[in-house]
């Protein structure tokens, strides 16, 4: 028996030259090619896009969560029917556990407010403390904090925000004047910041228009006892909210279902498994786009398997064997998918890019997402490919040169 | 000494038509000798391409036995047949077969290619074929800038590359004129001078007396050259 080339690097000179026939092949058919490349770029562009805008989004989002809720956990006790909540002592002693700087509470009512002619529903007016205001020095834009001796006292004081200033007091220094809150009179002591009350609580249930004492705000709720606190913390929240739990089941009787500690990390982990349910069935939505350009794929190598009937036979006559005549049209689909999938990459990040930069928010590269739509066309390439290589590789040479 | 070189016993090729059968090769002997030069003559449909094919390895007879070159090909898988496709015989067809996208030289590397040949001997040997036929200004045309003579040419260089124990050509001449004929006949003269062995089909008497020994195919039966009465 004759043998002519040699194993494994035959097979490597034969891959070589496979590949070169593959490139001829996509070459000559250059419009059904760029068709078929082009069903593939659309799959993986919007698969990439897509994954790739939403975490850039999640990475942004939990970004600002850590910068704002550094070093906070929120408490939310709804308590026992004999205790339905915190009173000042509770908060004072849960202030003075290990690891907490202070307590902020927060009592929300909404209500009408009005002045002279004007008059607003369903204003959001939060009720806070003196360390609500020492903890966020950035939360005043003028005017003075609300003091101890406001919360004793239960003064009729508040502090406004700019949208507040603008409707009901128009051309006037809204300082020193009077707003009547829910029928009562409170006079304005300072005008809120923009970026006031840019908490994690107000972040999910709104921010304030208007903070008042929170005394002063219970009494107008006809309420004795605060449901929802925020807790600041140095160092480890973690071993802060074991203190606090220890705190309140004996605050309780151990009672279950008394109370809720929400910390910035469950929260993020709340968002963050949100956001990649998100991206998963985004991400599988467009990865039909994909399937649809395999199929895209097979029905080209379906047609140029029958085009190619007689160089087929040829080849098989010339000493071919099935598995060689499968690679070659392997290669082809093979090829034409990671063309497709590398510049539909390409294309998805740069598209990302731009809806980050519109949306405003900062983009970050995902390799793994690039990684998963060039991993992803490949697998199409080789999975749609199959069928149509091995019909080829099966064909009878007879047949095929019987065409002749 | 080389009687096991070429042995072919009781050949029968049967084709199923629905429920009738169409007997095309009625059990065929046929022995051939290392370095001969062999026509087989028949008709058009007297089943020359059918034998063709399963002397070529393309095709497997219904029932007999072919033992080529220590090879009994009733053994062999699909592997073992493209090995013996590739390495024992070289086809000539009637339309020379050329791949269009390729040049000459790199259509007569195309069975070194699946042989796992390298790239520079694959080069040297195409390059050495093409001298042979006569085409060394050749090398770089494709297909569709050569004459129907010369694609011929080059599907002979393509045949010989392998350097194939046998040379299989079913009507070689079919497709040209008869001045480009006679030059590949010529050509297949030439070879076999040089000592390659030849087997070529053909309907036509002028081109089967080329070769040194003739046999008649009519109807699926094989006769020896001068037993045989002319159609
Ligand atoms: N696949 C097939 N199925 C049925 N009949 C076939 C098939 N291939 C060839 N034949 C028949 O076999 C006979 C011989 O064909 P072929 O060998 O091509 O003849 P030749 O080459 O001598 O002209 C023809 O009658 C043809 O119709
Ligand atoms: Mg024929």
């Amino acid at each position: 028996m004759k043998r002519m080339g040699s194993g494994i690097l035959g097979s490597f000179f034969m891959l070589v030259e496979s590949v070169r026939m593959s490139v001829a092949n996509i070459r000559q058919n250059r419009l059904r090619s760029f068709l078929t490349i082009l069903g593939i770029l659309i799959g993986v562009t919007a698969v990439i896009a897509l994954i790739t805008t939403i975490q850039s989004v999640s990475g942004s989002i939990s970004d600002s969560f850590s910068s704002m809720g550094a070093g906070t956990l929120t408490v939310s006790a709804t308590g026992t029917e004999l205790k339905a909540g915190l009173d000042a002592e509770d908060m004072r002693r849960i202030a003075e556990l290990d690891g907490v700087l202070g307590v902020t509470p927060s009592v929300s009512l909404s209500t009408k407010v009005a002045r002279g002619g004007a008059l607003e529903t369903g204003v959001a007016v939060s009720g806070k403390n003196d360390f609500y205001f020492e903890s966020n020095p950035d939360a005043i834009a003028r005017g003075r904090a609300i003091n101890a001796l406001d919360l004793e006292g239960k003064s009729r004081v508040c502090l406004i925000n700019a949208d507040m200033v603008d409707l009901f007091f128009y051309g006037v220094d809204p300082v020193g004047e009077v707003l009547y809150i829910g029928g009562l009179d409170f006079t304005v002591i300072g005008i809120l910041s923009e970026s006031a009350d840019e908490t994690v609580q107000s972040m999910l249930s709104g921010s304030a228009d208007i903070m008042i004492p929170y005394t002063t705000a219970l009494k107008m709720n006809s309420e004795s006892l605060v449901t929802g606190i925020t807790v600041y913390t140095e160092g480890d929240s973690a071993a802060v909210q074991d203190s606090i739990e220890a705190f309140l089941d004996a605050l309780y009787n151990y009672e279950d279902d008394t109370y809720e500690i929400t910390t910035m990390d469950s929260i993020e982990d709340t968002m963050d498994s949100m956001l990649s349910m998100m991206s998963a069935l985004l991400g599988g939505i467009a990865s039909i786009a994909l399937v649809v350009g395999g199929i895209g794929i097979m029905n080209m190598m379906l047609t140029s398997v029958t085009e190619r009937t007689v160089e087929i036979g040829l080849k098989k006559a010339v000493g071919a064997r099935p598995g060689q005549i499968q690679a070659q049209f392997l290669i082809e689909s093979f090829l034409l998918s990671v063309v497709g999938g590398v510049s539909g990459a390409l294309l998805g990040v740069a598209l990302s890019a731009a809806l980050c930069s519109v949306m405003g928010t900062s983009f970050q590269l995902s390799y793994a997402a690039i990684a998963l739509g060039v991993g992803f066309s490949a697998a199409v390439g080789i999975l749609f490919g199959w069928s149509p290589a091995r019909k080829a590789s099966k064909l009878n040479p007879i047949d095929a040169l019987r065409r002749m | 000494m080389d009687r096991e070189f070429f042995r072919m016993r009781g050949i029968t090729k049967v084709y199923k038509m629905g429920d009738e059968d169409a007997v095309v090769l009625r059990g065929i002997d046929l022995d051939i000798q290392r370095g001969e030069y062999l026509s087989v003559l028949g008709p058009s449909g007297s089943g020359k391409s059918t034998l063709m094919n399963i002397i070529g390895c393309l095709d497997q007879p219904t029932e007999g036995e072919y033992a080529l070159d220590g090879n009994r090909i009733e053994d062999l898988d699909e592997l073992e047949l493209a090995r013996i496709r590739g390495s024992e015989i070289g086809f000539v067809f009637q339309n020379a077969q050329l791949l269009t996208r390729l040049d000459a030289q790199k259509n007569v590397e195309l069975p070194l290619i699946y042989a796992g040949v390298r790239p520079k001997e694959r080069e040297r040997r195409a390059r050495e074929m093409l001298s042979l036929v006569g085409l060394s200004d050749r090398m770089h045309h494709r297909p569709n800038q050569l004459s129907g003579g010369q694609q011929q040419r080059v599907a002979v260089a393509r045949a010989l590359v392998t350097n194939p124990t046998l040379l299989l050509a079913d009507e070689p001449t079919g497709a040209l004129d008869q001045r480009t004929g006679r030059q590949i006949m010529e050509l297949f003269q030439q070879l076999s001078g040089e000592g390659r062995t030849i087997i070529m089909i053909t309907h036509d008497l002028n081109i089967a007396k080329c070769a040194r020994r003739v046999v008649h195919i009519i109807d699926g039966n094989l006769t020896e050259g001068e037993e045989a009465t002319s159609p």
